[in-house]
């Protein structure tokens, strides 16, 4: 029982005429076209589209939060373009002699300005904004491939070669680090490589637990399908709608129930790509290899900079017997995180914990779905009346941690003790399945709701790291006041909105995920004061032992630190990788280096 | 061309030169109930709205922490004894150090205090927006009071101010001397004094205790820390060179992240006249300090019968620290390292600590109120035989402009002929100074009964150095330029860069003498060429500094001025070429000099008169400047002057 509705966004090609996503997707927003937030006629918040939970509700609390917490209104709109000006749109520069030549092979191609533009973005405040505002496009591809299969990639990346042309590829287009956005100074054709068509389990072994699958497939899709045989990957990134295997892959993705499944570097055991050199791959499928560095390594996390992903084995299991959701509150923050520290010291994490600050607990609540009988009202009620009265809860201080266990029923109810007894030593309640389950809606409709501040002059982003035990509580303080007084500074008029959650744990420390808004009304370029605000959050990050990214990646957005982060060494490394594999820069996103 | 200063010493300080006006807080204190103001309800805001924590708890804490418990580990490997003992240890020191603040006994103080500053005291003036600014600060930030430091009045003064506008009460860094007087130390532990010894240099665990207790205390936003950077009293009313141990301890939570900022406030504390004004005399010619004691202190009331002029207390803008070490220190280097594993502060952390001690203090210079007085003292310390009291009054006229156009933070009364001016002055400090026949003299004590030679020339001495405890406040102000005149007078050549290289020379031997930022030579420098050309005492043709044809009397002042110190080095020197031994430790270095420096003197009546030798805070400072100097020192210095 899934939070998602089934759905996919993956089509087959019918004809030569190529199946637009943007069919179904928005072109300048988060998701499917058919779902979306918005304030009805009388001011309440509604959820549109019928694929979520969420889907068709009426959430009666959202606009008080929207409006104390952004000090927005909803009689101000911020209306995006209603459609693309392909005039708008730089004419595509076509290398001729490639176009001729890819022709000849059959892979359907575009040059139409909708395809393009679908393409030149991922989901970065800056990108969607400068959609929705309509604003120039300096660089976008010049053409879209499809390739179907692993030989389609091999011919198209030796035409580029041959013909000098710049490929990016594209999977589930969701990058949040500006890595899908152009290079502004590339002068020769670029080429979006779409590998949305290549999205095939091609086999399951079941004796090995592996499934060989094309690398363009959408998470929610390799799921799906997995789960039609009774197996999963149990890589849940909060992205699976729509992010594919090979963007997991090329930027080192980490999955919300890692703790039972492990992250992507855990779960291939194969992978081919191909390069300008030719397509790497390994000789057997080992579980564990000393054969030298392991080169699995250098493709992931490479970001697209030295070929394609095409195909990938990846361990598979057996769909879990039972799931269950949980959620404890704690009286504060670091009540919450000690929890988290000595379960993951115990290493009885359940299949996710995540611990959510105070500001999104609240946030949660807004979310809320009107009630529909007066009796669940009346226990909520009682239940809110014991942990902030009865327990001595400060509303505004407690905080929330969300849990999810997997396994057989009567494992989960063991560990779901274990687990509880824990919590209780450091003050914790349990708070019920409910919670804990609107915890990970939240998780998906977040993106949306991004959409719906952007309506009414509210800009938002989240950014992420990873961070030693022993500096979680302070990374977290100090990265909220940077935000909080750098917001100040450069003139926003309104509190931000700035909260955090610890999203993942491990033996030696944590991965914390921040969420940042602003009312940016008064503002002359909001964008530029975000980033600048981003900007210094990351630098902060860095000075209080963060790191510079947990999953998310470096892509464009933060190559200034990598020597910092990694020495200047270990780009040169990196540097004569690339120089190897990709000595034309054919791949020349110009991510990570 | 002139040179245009450079007065900016960087992102994070504050850069505006005008200061705020005071209000006068005994005022109402005469007009109301000195027992109602103590019982007053007080509810200081705190930092970040905490709940202030009990004294058991901050000890708990502390001896749980981590850090502490690291320490007491290692201490017990190295020294074989169970982590118990040194725990135990650890309790003990902490014990003796912490301090049990309680509202009653601040209320005691308060009440006392009242009585006593009304007695002692004309005014007690306070810059009421920088009171406005620290409670703003205490909000936002760790806050970390930094006043300068001339009396033991200082802390208890501070407290008494904070209470007064309802700010939260600081806990306050003290010398364990302070403890010897049993009853009075145990009642300013309960009004927030910690106390810490003098020295424990190798004392691991100690130096542990001590730095995690006030650690906590700042990570917790508890209440403010204060402590004084220059480390004891000064008593020469020269600020001293700042010590930089616990302003290490404070400023490095924010290097390892532990809290957002650490504001660094700088209080400047001014004294009409100090408490302790002849004892420090006595002191720095050798008299041993009397040791603390209540009995003592009690003896002091005789104090209490006379009139000590007006106390400026003036808080300083609040500085960031954040702001400060960006782009100076890189905290990530802390990233790589435990946070609880006690280390050395890296070189660049060092450095960083080191300059912001040194402007803190210039800070606290600025902002030191000047009265008439010390401009008179200076006067009279360059006319030791007298002057007439019309001489005095017209150039105490001139050197008021000379001040001002210098940007000295000068209490002049409004309105009041300089006469009066002049003749308030001599009365408020007839201890020192004299009118007989219209004619101004320094006063010298006379012993009862015979008088040696020793004798005439201690009370002489005596009352040199108090007199010069006031000409040194002025010093800041002119001290660049008056550099500058000096090396003026010394170079072979009015060059600029010879000029510059007799200055820089200078700059570097009286680098523990003066609060001279390290590295600001030129910057220096420059500042002193464009005060003496905007003055009109100097012109810079090309590339030459001369004096200008109205120059004269205030060259010759600014030579005048430094003359006691320049001639008080030599002796110094002297002595170590003619007289010190192989072997000399630092030790015998004090009484040998400072008998050297009595022969000195006694022979030559004429015209060397640098009583100012004899204090042991020139001889040490003549010292340190010898061993810093790398080259053959002595000689080059006495060729040099």
């Amino acid at each position: 029982d899934t939070v998602l509705a089934a759905a996919t966004i993956t089509m087959k090609l019918t004809s030569t005429v190529c199946f637009p996503r943007q069919e179904i997707m928005k072109w300048n927003g988060w998701g499917y076209s058919d779902s979306k937030f918005l304030f009805n006629k009388k001011g309440q918040a509604e959820f549109t589209g019928k694929r979520y939970r969420l889907s068709g509700m009426v959430l009666p609390s959202l606009q008080d939060w929207f409006e104390n917490t952004f000090g927005a209104s909803v009689n101000h709109k911020s209306p995006a373009t209603p459609a693309l000006n392909a005039s708008a749109v730089p004419p595509a520069s076509l290398n001729e002699a490639f176009v001729e030549d890819l022709k000849a092979t059959g892979i359907p191609f575009s040059h139409e300005a909708e395809d393009r533009v679908f393409r030149a973005h991922g989901h970065c405040l800056h990108e969607i904004f400068a959609l929705r505002e309509g604003k120039k496009f300096e660089r976008v591809p010049d053409m879209v491939v499809w390739p179907n299969c692993h030989s389609d990639v091999v011919k198209i990346v030796e035409l580029a070669c041959k013909h000098n042309v710049c490929l990016i590829p594209y999977g589930g287009g969701t990058s949040v680090t500006s890595a899908l956005e152009c290079p502004p100074e590339e002068t020769r054709c670029i080429v979006s490589l779409d590998t949305s068509q290549m999205n095939r389990i091609l086999w399951i072994d079941e004796k090995n637990l592996v499934a060989h699958v094309e690398a363009g497939i959408i998470g929610q899709d390799l799921e799906r399908l997995l789960n039609e045989s009774g197996y999963c990957t149990g890589h849940e990134p909060d992205s699976m709608e729509f992010s594919s295997l090979g963007g997991w892959v090329a930027t080192r993705a980490s999955g919300m129930k890692k703790n039972v499944y492990g992250n992507i570097e855990d779960l291939v055991i194969h992978i081919k790509v191909v390069t300008p050199r030719g397509v790497i791959e390994k000789s057997c499928q080992g579980p564990r290899m000393s054969t030298g560095p392991d080169i699995h390594h250098f493709i992931l996390g490479s970001e697209g900079t030295l070929g394609v992903v095409t195909e990938v084995t990846m361990k598979i299991r057996p769909i879990p017997e039972y799931q269950k959701y949980g959620s404890v509150v704690f009286p504060n923050f670091e009540a919450g995180v000690a929890c988290l520290r000595e379960v993951a010291k115990q290493r009885c994490a359940p299949a996710s914990i995540r611990l959510m600050d105070n500001e999104q607990f609240q946030f949660g609540h807004a979310l809320k779905p009107q009630v529909s009988s007066i009796f669940t009202n009346f226990v909520e009620g009682l239940k809110k009346f014991y942990i902030t009265k009865f327990k001595g809860f400060d509303p505004h201080q407690l905080v929330v941690a969300t849990l999810l266990f997997e396994g057989d029923r009567e494992r989960v109810l063991q560990h779901e003790k274990q687990v509880y007894d824990i919590a209780a030593t450091f003050g914790g309640l349990a708070a019920g399945e409910d919670n804990g389950q609107r915890g990970y809606i939240l998780t998906f409709v977040i993106a949306y709701l991004r959409d719906l501040g952007m309506d009414y002059y509210v800009v938002a982003e989240s950014f992420e790291t990873s961070v030693p035990w022993d500096r979680v509580l302070d990374l977290c303080r100090n990265v909220k006041e940077r935000i909080n007084r750098e917001c100040k500074e450069r003139g926003v008029q309104f509190q931000p909105l700035t909260s955090c959650r610890v999203t993942q744990t491990y033996d030696a420390g944590a991965c914390v995920y921040f969420y940042f808004a602003f009312n940016y009304r008064g503002l002359a370029d909001p964008v530029h004061t975000y980033e600048r605000v981003e900007h210094a959050a990351r630098e902060e990050i860095l000075a209080n032992g963060g790191s510079l990214s947990h999953h998310h990646g470096v892509g464009k957005l933060r190559k200034e630190w990598m020597k910092e982060s990694i020495s200047s060494l270990g780009v040169g490394m990196l540097q004569s990788v690339k120089d190897y594999v990709d000595p034309d820069n054919i791949f020349g996103n110009r991510n990570l280096l | 061309k002139a040179c245009t200063p450079n007065y900016s010493p960087g992102r994070g300080w504050p850069t505006s030169q005008t200061q705020d006006g005071f209000e006068d807080i005994l005022e109402e204190r005469r007009n109301s109930s000195d027992l109602k103001y103590a019982l007053r309800c007080y509810a200081p805001v705190l930092y970040k709205g905490v709940t202030p924590c009990k004294a058991n708890m901050l000890k708990n804490i502390v001896l749980q922490s981590d850090q502490l418990r690291y320490v007491i580990n290692q201490v017990s490997q190295e020294s074989g004894e169970a982590p118990d003992i040194i725990q135990e240890e650890a309790s003990v020191i902490l014990e003796e150090m912490a301090h049990r603040l309680q509202i009653s006994t601040v209320r005691f103080f308060a009440f006392a205090l009242s009585k006593a500053f009304k007695t002692l005291f004309q005014h007690v003036c306070v810059n009421e927006e920088g009171i406005q600014r620290l409670q703003q600060a205490i909000q936002e930030h760790p806050v970390v009071l930094l006043p300068s430091h001339r009396s033991y009045m200082d802390f208890l003064l501070m407290s008494y101010i904070l209470y007064t506008y309802d700010l939260a009460l600081p806990v306050i860094a003290a010398g364990m001397d302070f403890m010897g007087m049993k009853f009075v130390g145990e009642m300013l532990r309960m009004s927030g004094a910690f106390f810490i010894r003098r020295s424990f240099g190798g004392d691991k665990l100690y130096w542990a205790v001590f730095s995690e207790y006030v650690k906590t205390m700042l990570r917790n936003g508890f209440a403010p820390i204060e402590f004084f950077l220059e480390g004891t009293r000064s008593r020469t009313c020269k600020s001293l060179t700042p010590k930089l141990g616990l302003l290490n301890i404070v400023i490095e939570p924010f290097f390892k992240g532990e809290v957002f900022d650490v504001n660094l406030v700088p209080i400047s504390i001014s004294y009409e006249r100090i408490l302790e004004e002849s004892l420090y005399a006595r002191e720095l010619l050798g008299v041993p300090k009397p040791k603390e004691s209540t009995s003592g202190l009690l003896k002091a009331r005789r104090i209490l019968s006379e009139d000590y002029g007006s106390i400026h207390v003036y808080f300083g803008q609040p500085v960031s620290v954040r702001s400060l070490a960006q782009g100076k220190v890189n905290r990530s280097t802390y990233n790589l390292f435990p946070r609880h594993i006690p280390r050395k502060p890296m070189e660049e952390t060092q450095s960083f600590v080191n300059d912001t001690a040194y402007r803190i203090v210039r800070l606290q210079e600025d902002n030191m109120v000047l009265k008439p007085w010390v401009l008179m003292a200076s006067l009279l310390l360059q006319n030791l035989e007298g002057m007439e009291l019309s001489v005095l009054t017209e150039q105490t006229v001139w050197l008021r402009g000379l001040a001002l156009s210098y940007a000295a933070f000068l209490d002049w009364p409004d309105h009041a002929p300089t006469a009066k001016v002049v003749s308030s002055s001599l009365a408020l400090h007839r201890g020192l100074a004299c009118v007989s026949g219209g004619r101004v003299s320094l006063v010298v004590g006379e012993p009862l009964g015979p008088v040696t030679p020793e004798e005439a020339l201690f009370n002489r001495a005596v009352s040199v150095l108090s007199c010069a405890s006031y000409r040194n406040q002025v010093l800041h102000v002119f001290l660049r330029p008056a550099m500058l005149a000096v090396a003026m007078h010394t170079a072979a050549s009015s060059k600029k860069n010879e000029v510059y290289n007799c200055f820089s020379f200078l700059w570097d031997m009286f680098s523990n003498d003066f609060i001279l930022c390290p590295g600001d030579t030129v910057q220096d420098f420059e500042e002193a060429c464009y005060l003496l050309v905007k003055t009109g005492a100097v012109q810079m043709p090309q590339q030459d500094i001369v004096m200008t044809d109205i120059g004269q009397p205030t060259l010759s002042f600014f030579n005048g001025l430094l003359e006691p110190f320049l001639q008080g080095y030599q002796v110094v020197c002297r002595y170590l070429c003619e007289e010190a031994s192989e072997g000399l430790t630092e030790k015998q270095y004090i009484p040998a000099v400072r008998s050297f420096a009595h022969s000195v003197l006694c022979v030559f009546t004429g015209n060397l008169r640098c009583y100012e030798v004899l204090s042991s805070d020139m001889q040490k400072n003549a010292l340190a400047a010898l061993l810093r100097g790398k080259l053959p020192t002595q000689k080059a210095l006495l060729a040099r002057l």
